[in-house]
């Protein structure tokens, strides 16, 4: 496993804020979006597309490169701040999202958006697609490595876990999924809506291997990036404990703000306290 | 009688002829290889077949995956089942235009022994409802087998309806298909009977009994439901001025639909559907006589095609009508 240097960590930190000043910026230009689910994402999100993936802005269909899709389509605000980031496209280009004729849609759209593996914004789809995916790399001979990004309240849903068959039954070990644990969803708190425990225990007995971690800790989400690739025999998990809102104060653990937009007042605010202004 | 030949054997058949032709064809199934016959593709291709179990919307999401790395998946079960997975044709087939392959094994009425949750007959109103996906339904064995090499080399998201039956063989081997072209069958200047699927061998009775009544009546294969061959539908409403559809399939947004909205746009003439009346179908002991009690008899495109005849006539006599009341003179 790679040692991660103090310094890499740092830089990461500071992505993942740039990444959560970015998400309120549009979401509050736009008047509307995720906050709660973009910003719970914000180190995961950091981690892969600033370090940890295989990827290049200059051949987004580049054949070896990793997948990485956001099953959490809805959290889109983050990945599209990640991909201007990368290159993929202008950051001017971010203040499109959500007009019309913009390449820039609600929900990523794959066949407008540059970097955007896959098509998301109902749930459920992003593991067994990537059992798809990984399956084709098999047959291809390619040593691509698929990661999908679930939501926790994406863990209710069926078909996530008939992927999760597949997964096992192929013995997918270059497919790991990363599941946004925050324990709040659009309705309330998913340990209210439909309880998901012991979810470590479900993973675990639909064959993958389970890793859990602290979703805010970026050397966490590193070597445990690092530690899945070193499976073979079996499709592995991420679960990425989260707050929900995390960095701004009045939106963390709130369910009101899984999808509505801050005002002008609240934006300042928000602003301020990921600036570091005020505590 | 026409002879008969295993619509779903010729389907299996030419999913094997496409495997070896092209190293990206995949399959993948929901428990039901030996009722859509996908087993001949296991067992030349083995490391190509994915049976993924009873699990019919994950298999569509599994097919998306292999499309987004290049590769033609063909996803198979009931036409009934994919009912099942319309949200996950819709947004990560349709939507996201993957190139998955839909094929709809038990189409119709096929599964005569199962009953009404085996029959598909609503599945072309749900499909062709969908933009970017074409929709299929071939005539016979001889058209599926012409029909999937074209479906392989299609860029895009295609359905197709499989029938489980032995049905009429309506073409021989010389027979050219194109996907999104109606096949003219027998010209004729009284009325035209479109079909599609089993229906095209219907038709071809029915014309033969309305030859004998002196009706000449002709005939279109419609095997692209979607995108319609509108033209060649245009100009058989021009020619004949009555028009008959006939479809195992509910008369509610299949073919007949897709018929009267061009018809209605482009030349509205007398127009009569044969389909089942929207209602639930039943069991019974063998195809043919199933297809007859719902509606899809022979008899039952005669009668339409004499009701559309009979329309058109009053339809003219009332026009002359209309014109001599004006002092129009004809």
């Amino acid at each position: 496993m790679a040692y991660h240097s103090e310094k890499l960590i740092i830089e990461l930190n500071e992505k993942a804020r740039q990444l959560r000043l970015d998400v309120l910026e549009m979401i509050h230009r736009r008047g509307q979006g995720h906050p709660g689910g973009s910003l719970s994402i914000a180190e995961v999100i950091a981690a892969l597309f600033f370090h940890h993936l295989r990827i290049d802005p200059n051949r987004p269909h580049w054949p070896e490169r990793d997948r990485f899709i956001l099953s959490k389509g809805h959290a889109s605000a983050t990945l599209y701040a990640a991909l201007a980031h990368r290159g993929y496209f202008s950051l001017e280009e971010l203040a499109t999202w959500g007009h019309l004729n913009s390449r820039l849609q609600g929900h990523p759209d794959r066949l407008k958006t540059p970097g955007v593996e896959m098509t998301t914004g109902f749930l459920g789809h992003g593991l067994p697609i990537g059992a798809g995916l990984c399956l084709a790399a098999r047959l291809k001979g390619l040593d691509y490595h698929i990661y999908a990004l679930l939501g926790d309240g994406e863990c209710q849903c069926g078909v996530l876990w008939e992927g999760a068959m597949t997964a096992a039954k192929y013995k997918l070990s270059k497919l790991t999924a990363i599941v946004d644990y925050n324990d709040v969803q659009l309705d309330g708190p998913v340990h209210e809506i439909m309880p998901l425990e012991s979810l470590v225990e479900k993973w675990k007995s639909f064959g993958f291997l389970t890793v859990e971690i602290d979703g805010h800790n970026i050397r966490q989400i590193l070597e445990s990036l690092d530690m899945v690739k070193e499976v073979h025999n079996q499709p592995t998990v991420i679960i990425a404990h989260t707050t929900k809102g995390k960095g701004v104060s009045f939106m963390e653990n709130k369910s009101k703000w899984h999808g509505l937009a801050p005002n002008d007042e609240e934006y300042a605010r928000a602003v301020a306290e990921l600036k570091g202004d005020i505590k | 009688m026409m002879e008969k030949a295993s619509f779903r054997k010729a389907f299996a058949e030419a999913m094997v002829e496409c495997g070896a032709k092209n190293s990206n064809v995949v399959v993948l199934v929901a428990d039901v290889s030996s009722s859509v016959m996908t087993e001949y593709f296991a067992e030349k291709f083995p490391q190509r077949f994915f049976n993924l179990g009873i699990q019919e919307a994950g298999m569509i999401d599994t097919a998306v995956g292999f499309a987004l790395a290049g590769m033609i998946p063909f996803a198979n079960t009931f036409a009934g089942l994919f009912l099942r997975t319309v949200e996950q044709i819709r947004t990560c087939v349709a939507y996201a235009r993957t190139n998955v392959k839909l094929m709809g094994g038990y189409s119709g009425v096929s599964a005569f022994k199962d009953g009404p949750t085996h029959h598909a007959i609503m599945d072309v109103a749900v499909m062709r409802a969908m933009p970017n996906l074409t929709v299929l339904a071939p005539a016979d064995a001889t058209e599926v087998k012409k029909i999937l090499p074209l479906v392989v080399e299609y860029d895009g998201p295609v359905y197709v309806r499989i029938s489980r039956a032995e049905t009429p063989v309506v073409f021989d081997d010389t027979h050219k298909v194109e996907i999104g072209k109606g096949v003219l069958l027998q010209d004729g200047s009284d009325v035209t009977l479109i079909g599609s699927g089993v229906m095209v061998a219907r038709c071809l009775e029915a014309a033969k009994i309305l030859a004998n009544e002196g009706i000449d009546a002709q005939v279109i294969n419609i095997h692209t439901i979607k995108p319609l061959d509108a033209s060649m539908l245009q100009e058989a409403a021009e020619k004949t001025g009555a028009i008959v559809t006939a479809e195992e399939h509910s008369i509610i947004g299949g073919l007949g639909s897709a018929v009267g909205e061009v018809l209605g746009e482009r030349c509205p003439v007398p127009f009569e559907r044969v389909g089942i009346l929207d209602i639930f179908t039943e069991t019974a002991l063998d195809y043919e006589s199933l297809l007859d009690h719902c509606g899809l008899g022979v008899k039952d495109v005669v009668k339409a095609a004499r009701r559309a005849i009979k329309r058109k006539k009053g339809r003219k006599n009332g026009i002359n009508r209309w014109r001599s009341n004006q002092g129009v003179s004809h």
